[in-house]
């Protein structure tokens, strides 16, 4: 019975995510060319099925079916494995984030997420902080100057930005202290922590900063200096196409929902909401139509703001989010200590 | 079952190791580095270090060697490495050798006689982040803040070096 509980269910739960991210993905994509169409007064793809709704699956066919292409310039096997470290980190990261209540499955308990590990925000930096390779490399591999120019300015984008993003974290933290006394860096737990009303705006004030530093850490529009296509090309991207360009999209977008769900479990209570203790299985409804909510957050950015310069992009977050995230956390410690 | 594990990891660790001193290429070296890096976070696991494992992938993997890229990338690689011949290659071996055999010895030493392999965070708990915090901001808080100031010292000075000079 122990291996059952050791390596099958974990075996099936991580099967289970990884296609749910893989289909989200297919249809982020679709969602955010029928946004973005609804912004620019388009209809959007309308072909390919009822409502385009099959659209996804035609993008997919034609990435599978191009030539794989591998260009003599290239360092080959850094080349080929930069697309799946960039896939990598983005896959493992929802491991920490539980999406649902526990459940009640064919008479077990099922906890509806991989690990409640005690360093959860720790393994999400971690996670983060690893997704640089998959970018650094594929601009070095590529031997290109405008992949590798766009490989260090996204590197160094994402380095910078992930310092207000853990200062953030860290005040998140600081406020599971309130309840209990205990702090508890376990998304798990964060969740199921019941803190006090005026928690939840001060966690509200601090979003944007968070938001800012995620567009940023996703290489979303208007911080897309990966593929700034204007001046270099497709960035890291330039010397990848068919599937492998298709991993890189994959991971980006993947990124997104992480970046989503991390969201929803920090700033809007994850998968809580009325009625869930009665009815558990509406906490994964909620949970899944909150991560749809700040999806489409960064959708309307995308669509309404344009491209800072680079310059710009490091003067801000030196010079203005790492300032206000550090105020942020003094402010949130002298609230922890004195209520 | 965790000394196979042990035993697997730390050939694995070797490997990387030697991968960085082996290699010809900055870049492969910087990656076997990195393959290092994380089979240590993995063995901080096994022992029970959650919050070292963490620091390590954080730190070390992910922005130690990310610089080390970062410098690789910007000078190029494709510079012809330097060959040292003659009675200064003997030198350095010799000085090289000596050393190695130096640092085994220690270690050998430290391993087999000190409490060091009976002590090591084996037991549960004792690698958790409260445990670490309660350590850092009681018993070793001096030593703790003195750091800090070590740091900020540091990039203060990174701050003056990297100023353009004044008119």
């Amino acid at each position: 019975m122990d291996w059952i509980n050791l390596l099958l269910v974990p075996a099936i739960k991580s099967l289970v995510l990884i296609i749910l991210l893989l289909t989200g993905f297919a249809y982020l994509t679709y969602y955010e060319r029928k946004v973005l169409a609804r912004f620019h007064v388009r209809l959007g793809p309308n072909r390919a099925g009822p409502l385009g709704l099959l659209q996804p699956i035609a993008d997919a066919l034609k990435a599978i079916f191009k030539e794989e292409f591998i260009p003599r310039h290239v360092d080959k096997w850094i080349y080929l494995a930069a697309p799946v470290l960039a896939l990598i980190p983005a896959l493992i990261a929802y491991a920490v984030i539980p999406i649902g209540p526990p459940l009640t499955l064919f008479g077990k308990q099922v906890n509806l997420y991989m690990a409640d590990v005690n360093i959860g925000f720790l393994y999400i930096l971690a996670v983060a902080s690893v997704g640089t390779y998959g970018v650094i490399l594929a601009g070095w591999s590529s031997n290109n100057k405008y992949a590798i120019l766009g490989a260090l300015r996204t590197s160094a984008q994402m380095v910078s930005y992930e310092l207000p993003m853990g200062i953030m974290l860290v005040s998140i933290v600081l406020t599971t202290t309130l309840a209990t006394g205990v702090g508890s860096l376990s998304l798990v737990e964060l969740v199921q922590t019941p803190r006090p009303w005026w928690v939840w705006i001060w966690l509200w004030i601090g979003f944007p900063i968070y938001f800012i530093c995620m567009l940023a850490e996703t290489n979303r529009s208007p911080f897309d200096f990966p593929e700034t296509e204007n001046e270099l090309v497709a960035g890291f991207q330039t010397e990848y196409g068919g599937i492998k360009f298709a991993l890189f999209f994959m991971a980006e977008y993947i990124n997104m929902i992480v970046a989503s769900g991390i969201m929803t479990t920090v700033f809007f209570g994850g998968y809580r909401g009325p009625l869930v203790d009665q009815f558990p299985a509406l906490g994964i409804l909620y949970f899944v139509l909150k991560v749809i909510l700040v999806l489409f957050l960064f959708l309307w950015v995308r669509a309404s703001v344009p491209r800072a310069r680079y310059d710009q992009l490091m003067a801000f977050n030196w010079k203005v989010l790492l300032p206000l995230s550090l105020v942020y956390l003094a402010i949130t410690a002298v609230l922890v200590v004195l209520v | 079952m965790s000394t196979l594990l042990f035993f697997a990891l730390a050939a694995l660790a070797i490997a990387g190791a030697l991968g960085v001193v082996l290699n010809k290429k900055p870049v492969y070296s910087a990656l076997a580095l990195l393959l290092n890096f994380a089979v240590l976070a993995v063995l901080f696991i096994t022992l029970h270090a959650q919050f070292l494992a963490a620091v390590q992938v954080i730190v070390y993997a992910g922005a130690i060697v990310v610089l080390f890229l970062f410098v690789i990338m910007l000078i190029g690689d494709s510079l012809p490495g330097v060959v040292i011949r003659g009675r200064t290659r003997l030198t350095l071996l010799a000085v090289a050798a000596v050393a190695a055999v130096l640092l085994l010895a220690g270690m050998t030493y430290s391993i087999i006689g000190g409490a060091f392999a009976a002590q090591s965070g084996a037991l549960p708990g004792n690698g958790s982040v409260q445990a670490i915090g309660a350590a850092l901001f009681t018993d070793y808080l001096l030593p703790f803040e003195l750091a800090s100031v070590l740091l900020l010292v540091a990039m203060i000075g990174a701050v003056v070096l990297a100023r353009k000079p004044q008119q």
